[in-house]
């Protein structure tokens, strides 16, 4: 740990002081005693993102309980430590330093936007408490005290771009939200769309807050394109579906979207609306093996059988939350070089959305990648792509060859 | 030319949506001189009167053109009797006490219908014009539109409500000693403005779904066209809405949503600019 003027007068800053300077040797103490393993879960259960949060948070409680009664860890019971940042940056800060310095925690699992990642990440770093982010994101993350085991776009775009086009057509129209997230998307739908010999026609980008898309719809119209992408994000975009079908587009130009269904879309939209749209992702509750089916069984069990959708976001944090576990059998210990090291080994873990290995190289999973359609309400599976490697943060991240690095790469494309 | 045509109903439509979100915030803002960043919170709340209306089996017409406007008329009505009518001719107050509202507003709200984004379909199917496919939904709007904006002027000039308030609104205390009574006067036409603003967001519910925060999006474009259009009403709110839209939409063709969204600005911008006082402040004045 090294202390420079700035680190330490921050640390006074966040009243974090004493605890830093007994650093490392204390908290190892600490945490080797007797008692509980902290394992925080910092995720917004309120505020714009909640909907996303509760059911990841929701799998932490799950994940942690079948850890529980399978015996724990180490001989230990695991106990959850919930954060609530409210869709608030700074809070995602305080909580991650309270969550390192304060409560001492093995483990933190959290972040859901790629900003609130960006924010938690180097504090977690500075403090050397060991991150898991669990939701899928643009990639290029390149941290050793970090692990990601959401999928990454050159694993779902690789594999949908090509299918879409040999449903429906080479020419491609692209709609995204105008954000980092729908821009790097576009990208990666050009790339591949150009690598399989098709075309981008146009790529329209969306502030979060329009609701009004008839010129869009009209564009799209007179650019006669063979499918529409969409990438749009959030409770206001989803009216472009609506719109969408209210022209009657629907059996003109076929759609497939990267996003939908993540914030629920076609639960909220009417079959009529929703209908048709091919979406591809790691998870979906409708994958049929025997793992997943008895998955969603306990889910519905422990959390009612109304709930109304099992997130992909929700199954990250559950294969997360057993991927560490396993990481913690296998070190035998909580220090965490040897957390790290034994989860460098090449742990994988049979999930509900099927085998999950993380990569030694990236801190990235190898994960198997569905593409869906949706049919009234649910998510018809149609095809599925084993074991898809991280291979766009591959390109750029070399974590055995340059340990110390800290950063997220921009991946050029 | 088929595509000129359906142009020109999107820019047809985007003038008839401005006008919808505005034209009860003008009349707030043109009687009364308050300035209600509630606003948008009367939006939302048309919106999910009309989806919860709709939802419960009520005809989804009579929930648009009927519940919505009465239920948030209604609303308008108290919050004027508990919260605005103690802070005339203070402005700042008056800013204040709205935006704690509306705050309130999105907080009861999500209480009571979650945050995830709620809608109905849009009714009345497509029509098409040549090889293009539009909603008929959005001739709706536009008729919605240009019913209210008929109806106002009739019931501004040529109703006897319409007399006193306006004669309420230049000199309260004139009206007082010929037999008016202000405070009524007040807590109607705010009443209307909270009406005006339900229809548009029942108008608008089938189309964008609503949540507790939809309303952020709709207010910052009300202002700038009723800032725009200047001191009358009707006059003023028609021709900025007619200005903006059709900036706003050509734009998008031409270009991009986003730089459709920066030259609604940009033209607001330069019109505050070269007119400060609005549109009306130098056409059309004198008019309603």
């Amino acid at each position: 740990m090294s202390f420079t003027r700035r680190t330490t007068l921050k640390a006074i800053g966040g009243g974090a002081a004493i605890a830093a300077a007994s650093s490392i040797a204390a908290r190892t103490a600490f945490a080797q005693g007797s008692g509980d393993i902290l394992v925080a879960s910092i995720h917004d259960l309120s505020g714009g993102l909640d909907i996303y949060g509760k059911s990841m948070q929701d799998a932490m409680i799950l994940a942690t309980e079948e850890i529980n009664a399978a015996g724990g860890l180490l001989g230990r019971k695991i106990k959850l430590v919930t954060y609530d940042p409210q869709s608030n940056m700074q809070l995602y800060t305080q909580f991650a330093q309270q969550a390192a310095v304060k409560d001492k925690v093995a483990v933190v699992h959290g972040g859901i936007t790629s900003a609130s990642r960006e924010v938690i990440r180097p504090v977690l770093k500075r403090f050397n408490t060991l991150y898991f982010y669990n939701t899928q994101y643009e990639g290029g993350v390149c941290d050793r005290n970090t692990f990601s085991t959401g999928q990454t776009p050159a694993q779902n775009m690789e594999k949908i771009v090509p299918y879409c086009m040999k449903q429906w057509g080479k020419r491609v129209y692209i709609v995204a939200a105008d954000y980092n997230y729908g821009q790097i998307t576009s990208e990666w739908v050009k790339k591949y769309t150009q690598e399989n010999g098709g075309q981008v026609v146009a790529t329209d980008f969306f502030p979060l807050d329009v609701t009004q898309f008839g010129p869009a719809i009209q564009k799209i119209q007179a650019a006669k394109p063979d499918y529409v992408m969409s990438a749009l994000v959030g409770g206001a975009h989803i009216s472009f579906y609506r719109q969408w079908a209210a022209a009657g587009m629907k059996a003109r130009i076929p759609m497939a979207s990267t996003t939908f269904s993540g914030g629920n879309e076609h639960i909220v939209l009417t079959p009529q609306e929703a209908d048709g749209i091919v979406v591809s992702f790691s998870y979906f509750p409708t994958i049929d093996t025997p793992d997943n089916k008895a998955f969603v069984e306990r889910w519905h069990k422990r959390f009612g059988p109304e709930y109304p959708y099992i997130s992909e976001l929700a199954v990250g944090t559950y294969q997360g939350m057993h991927l560490w576990a396993l990481g913690v059998k296998k070190a035998g210990s909580l220090d965490r070089m040897k957390m790290i090291q034994a989860l460098e080994s090449g742990i994988s873990f049979d999930g509900p959305s099927g085998k999950v290995t993380i990569d030694p190289v990236t801190h990235h999973c190898t994960l198997d990648i569905h593409i869906a359609e949706v049919k009234n309400r649910k998510m018809n599976v149609l095809a599925a792509f084993k074991q898809q490697k991280p291979a766009d943060t591959a390109a750029v991240c070399n974590l055995q060859k340059n340990p110390n690095e800290n950063k997220q790469y921009v991946i050029k494309i | 030319m088929d595509f000129a045509l359906v142009v020109a109903l999107e820019v047809l439509s985007a003038v008839a949506g401005l006008l919808l979100i505005s034209i009860g915030l003008a009349v707030i803002f043109g009687m009364m001189r308050v300035i209600n960043l509630a606003h948008g919170e009367f939006l939302m709340l048309g919106g999910y009167a009309t989806i919860t209306a709709t939802k419960a089996g009520i005809n989804i017409w009579l929930s648009i053109l009927v519940v919505a406007p009465l239920v948030v008329g209604l609303i308008g009505v108290i919050i004027e009797r508990c919260v605005v009518r103690f802070l005339y001719g203070r402005m700042v107050d008056t800013m204040l006490a709205t935006w704690g509202l509306s705050l309130l507003l999105i907080g009861l709200v999500t209480t009571v219908f979650g945050n995830t984004t709620a809608g109905i379909s849009s009714p009345l199917g497509s029509m098409s014009i040549g090889q293009y496919k539009l909603s008929l939904y959005t001739l709706f709007i536009v008729a919605v539109a240009a019913t209210v904006a008929l109806a106002l002027y009739l019931a501004f000039k040529r109703t006897r409500f319409g007399l006193v308030a306006r004669g309420t609104m230049q000199n309260a205390d004139m009206a007082a000693a010929l037999g008016v009574s202000p405070p009524r006067v007040y807590a109607v036409t705010f009443g209307i403005g909270a009406a005006l603003a339900g229809l548009a967001g029942g108008v608008l519910a089938p189309i964008t779904g609503v949540v507790p925060t939809i309303g952020v999006a709709y207010v910052a474009k009300a202002f700038i066209t009723v800032i725009g259009g200047g001191a009358s009403v009707l006059a003023g709110t028609l021709s900025a809405s007619t200005l903006f839209g059709t900036i706003n939409q050509l734009a998008t063709f031409l270009t991009t949503p986003v730089i459709g969204e920066v030259a609604l600005l940009a033209a607001a911008i330069v019109l505050v600019r070269l007119l400060p006082q609005g549109i009306t402040h130098r056409f059309f004045r004198g008019s309603l």
